[in-house]
């Protein structure tokens, strides 16, 4: 049920850039969303079609790349590609691993006209 | 409108007005040939943001950590699921503490001042949040909380979060470290079902461990499976109600306090 807050903010921080550029709508939207972060798309994709109305981004094109968990072992220094934490390290079975990619959310740009 | 931190900026009630705007321009687009169009498409400017989706929240995070490092009070964000013991941990530790260390609480709920209540008649100074329908706290409902309570310097400032293993998770609120609580009556498999709290969490709490004979919950394997998920994470059994364990918890909340923070 968050997802709905997270598109809320999206949604501020869009308009405020495109606001500061002096446009009145958003044509697309690019967004970073990690496959370890806490969204689920098919709830994202709901929240975004509710939360873009009488926005800014109503008719905007929204480009979503989702970014693979990406972890570097801490015992043996093998990098691993995972989809859920708790993972262990594919090489030395074991799990102390640090997570380096796949947890962030990212706006990434705007188009405006 | 909050002057300090900007709040209703954020609120997206300014709908009406850009409703009325686009649905204008649309409207107006529609009725011009193609070239025209075609030239409208050419003038999309890309701008190229690379923000962070939280950055708002992170921001006042850091700010709360700020006030709170320089006023060298320790916070701890306590999360869990509904019912794990989070507020009679607060109860008996602050019955227990409250003549050694100076202790505050932030607590929060989506309806009522009851948690609030309870701690109030131990002593200890609290306010409550309500988030009404939302799911969790963030750091600017905290920075408010914070305000209201004025917590001393050198004190503990405990900050109760809604009971949800979900959405907390994403919401740093400034705290020094993330104690997620997990009692004997969940599942021993809490740990792998609901990751991302605890792969944020600092410390774990096994709490009600008196029921321990009477359920069907192996500490061993919830250790097992939490440190999967979190190796660094580190534990502490205990009941509030025998007691039990308890000094272990004092024993982590002052040694964590005279820990400087790292830059």
């Amino acid at each position: 049920m968050h997802e709905l807050s997270f598109v809320v903010r999206i949604i501020d921080i869009a308009e405020k850039e495109a606001r500061k550029a002096g446009s009145k709508s958003i044509s697309k939207i690019e967004l970073d969303i990690g496959k370890l972060s806490t969204i689920e798309p098919l709830a994202f994709d709901m929240a975004w079609k509710c939360g873009i109305k009488y926005s800014m981004l109503q008719d905007a094109e929204c480009v979503i790349n989702y970014i693979t968990g990406t972890a570097i072992c801490m015992d043996c220094e093998n990098k691993f590609e995972l989809s859920e934490y708790g993972t262990p390290c594919p090489n030395c079975g074991c799990y102390h691993s640090q997570i380096i990619e796949g947890k962030d959310l990212l706006v990434k740009s705007i188009s405006v006209n | 409108m909050c002057v300090t931190c900007g709040c209703g900026s954020h609120e997206h009630n300014a709908s009406p007005a850009a409703h009325h705007t686009h649905g204008h321009g649309h409207h107006h687009n529609h009725n011009h040939d193609h070239q025209h169009e075609h030239e409208h498409h050419v003038q999309d400017r890309m701008i190229t943001l690379e923000k962070d989706i939280l950055y708002e929240n992170n921001l006042l995070a850091q700010r709360n950590r700020g006030f709170l490092d320089a006023k060298q009070i320790m916070a701890l964000n306590l999360v869990s699921s509904p019912g794990s013991g989070k507020t009679m941990l607060l109860e008996r530790t602050i019955n227990d503490l409250k003549n050694e260390i100076p202790l505050f609480v932030i607590e929060g709920d989506q309806q009522t001042n009851r948690d609030a209540e309870r701690i109030l008649k131990t002593g200890a100074r609290a306010v409550q949040i309500n988030t009404g329908k939302g799911c969790h706290l963030d750091a600017h409902m905290v920075l408010h909380a914070i305000q209201d309570l004025k917590p001393e310097e050198n004190s503990i400032l405990f900050i109760e979060n809604v009971g949800n293993l979900v959405c907390p998770a994403m919401f740093d609120l400034g705290e020094n470290h993330r104690v997620v609580i997990m009692s004997v009556t969940e599942g021993d498999d809490k740990p792998i079902k609901y990751p991302d709290m605890f792969h944020s969490s600092n410390l774990c709490v096994i709490s009600k461990c008196d029921l321990l004979p009477y359920v069907q919950f192996d500490v061993e394997q919830a250790k097992k499976y939490a440190s999967q998920i979190n190796p660094n994470l580190e534990f502490i059994q205990l009941s509030c109600t025998s007691g039990e364990g308890m000094e272990d918890w004092y024993n982590w909340l002052k040694q964590k306090r005279k820990q400087p923070e790292p830059a």
